[in-house]
């Protein structure tokens, strides 16, 4: 067999598949977030960040296509290694109790991670696949926030979010290999900041949007 | 001095080789003193057990030092019981209070299939050392020791990951089953070590494949091994064998 592929069917190359297609994301999230702080300006701010992005139509066509890799390698990777993790565990425990390893972040992967497959596409839905010939952006934000159930799905879902990258973060260095004393204590702390950060910051907005204006 | 007695209460996995299901049995510990070892307590079980004309409960052990890697179960959700560092052998009955319920169960893995109780054939262990876990060296006389020189800091890290007994209780404790700790503790003392170079690439393409095909699961850096090991090994030998990984499939 062609060893590239090979390499990639073992346990270790899929964690490699889901340390790098992960560290992909939380690039793109991270760089999403900024440009949705201009929200927090004001709508002629926000309007204008939006008109200046789909400037670049090329370049977006690129992002939107190497995202769409990341996604379908990161989601059918991670359900191959979840279902080999549950056949390799065939019987379960009676008694289950932690050693203190995991956290909420490493225990939920799996869980985080489909509530994020969900809310991508219904969040696709919303904010992508939107006709804005006669209305700007920021209406159909305030239009989308304006409902509670909205607000409360994304909250939730942001929350996922965090949750899964304050694993995911330190988790990735781990798998590639990059793991020293030296460095990993500061690893694990960014891991915390970047959840916190990430799910204040994106958080806020349904919440700033849909009530406090 | 009068040495303290305890009386328990056990729930203990009882299964045959030839049933593919087992379940908990109860019984009772009674006198038990607090100097025991915890495999020294289900000794005197048994030994109630035989004298009423009963199956003993059977279990695994040799050295009951905590050097050989042969004893282990799950005690109350954790591999070799609640006390850090330490194998079921060496962990003593002043761990428990008198009425406490332990709830006994064997490492449970795909890969370890039962053999009776709460022993398990770890032979998978075997297969994957057999695989790579080795170096080929002529064995004539003893060479001296200083003809090839090894750092203290690498010395200490090859040491460190040797202290490997291979009992499993990483697979048992890994919530995926995975055996990665114990393969990256092997990768690692013997890759570490000069001696260990020559052959460092074929050892972890075969023993991560050999790994892979026994039905071990994929570590999803939960650290529930390293913090029930035995013998703390660190989840970094797991980062040094996924970097020897990567070195071996890209050269
Ligand atoms: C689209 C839905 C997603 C699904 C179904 C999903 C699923 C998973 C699963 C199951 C794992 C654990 C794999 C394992 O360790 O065995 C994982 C790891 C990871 N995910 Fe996701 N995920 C999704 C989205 C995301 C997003 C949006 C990000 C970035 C913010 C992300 C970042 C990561 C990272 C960094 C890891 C750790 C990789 C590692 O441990 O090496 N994932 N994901
Ligand atoms: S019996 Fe040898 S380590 Fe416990």
């Amino acid at each position: 067999m062609n060893w590239f592929v090979d390499t990639f069917r073992t346990s270790l190359g899929k964690k490699f598949l889901m340390a790098v297609t992960g560290l992909g994301f939380i690039g793109f999230i991270i760089v999403h977030m900024m440009g949705n702080m201009t929200l927090f300006v004001g709508h002629e701010a926000f309007n204008a960040y939006v008109e200046k992005l789909h400037g670049y139509e090329a370049l977006i066509l690129v992002a939107e296509i190497g995202l769409l890799s990341l996604a379908v390698i990161h989601v059918t990777t991670g359900l191959l290694l979840f279902l080999g993790n549950r056949s390799a565990r065939n019987v379960s425990y009676t008694v289950k109790k932690s050693g203190g390893g995991r956290n909420i972040g490493s225990a939920t992967m799996p869980y985080t991670g489909f509530v994020i497959l969900l809310f991508v596409i219904l969040h696709l839905s919303n904010f992508s696949f939107v006709d804005t010939t006669d209305r700007t952006m920021y209406d159909v934000i305030t239009a989308t926030f304006s409902s509670w159930i909205y607000i409360i799905v994304y909250v939730v879902s942001v929350a996922a979010v965090a949750i899964h990258v304050r694993h995911g973060f330190w988790s990735l260095f781990q798998s590639l290999g990059l793991n020293h004393e030296k460095y990993m204590p500061a690893l694990r702390m960014i891991s915390i900041a970047l959840a916190v950060i990430v799910g204040v910051g994106f958080g806020l907005i349904p919440i700033y949007i849909g009530i406090i204006t | 001095m009068t040495t303290k007695t305890i009386n328990l209460t056990l729930k203990v996995w009882r299964q045959n080789r030839s049933r593919p299901k087992g379940g908990f049995e109860n019984y009772t510990a009674k006198d038990i003193s607090t100097d025991m070892s915890f495999l020294e307590m289900l000794d005197v079980v048994n030994e109630d057990l035989v004298l009423s004309g009963k199956e003993p409960i059977a279990f695994d052990h040799d050295c009951r030092e905590g050097i050989c890697g042969m004893c282990g179960a799950v005690v109350d959700g954790e591999a070799h019981g609640p006390l850090k560092e330490t194998t079921l052998c060496q962990l003593h009955m002043r761990h428990f209070k008198s009425g406490d319920t332990i709830v006994i169960e064997p490492w449970r893995a795909r890969a370890f299939p039962i053999v009776k109780d709460l022993v398990v054939d770890r032979s998978a262990f075997d297969e994957i050392i057999a695989s790579g876990g080795y170096i080929s060296s002529k064995t004539g006389g003893a060479q001296d020791a200083n003809n090839i020189l090894v750092g203290k800091e690498i010395a200490d890290k090859a040491f460190n990951a040797a202290a490997c007994i291979g009992c499993g209780a990483c697979v048992a404790a890994c919530p995926n089953a995975s055996a990665m700790l114990f393969v990256g503790a092997k990768v690692s003392h013997l890759g570490l070590l000069p001696q260990g170079r020559p052959e460092a690439k074929t050892r972890v393409h075969n023993m991560v494949r050999t790994m892979d095909r026994l039905g071990f699961g994929n570590c999803s850096n939960e650290t529930e091994c390293e913090v029930q090991c035995p013998k703390s090994i660190s989840i970094r030998e797991i980062a040094r064998m996924n970097r020897e990984f990567v070195k071996a499939s890209f050269s």
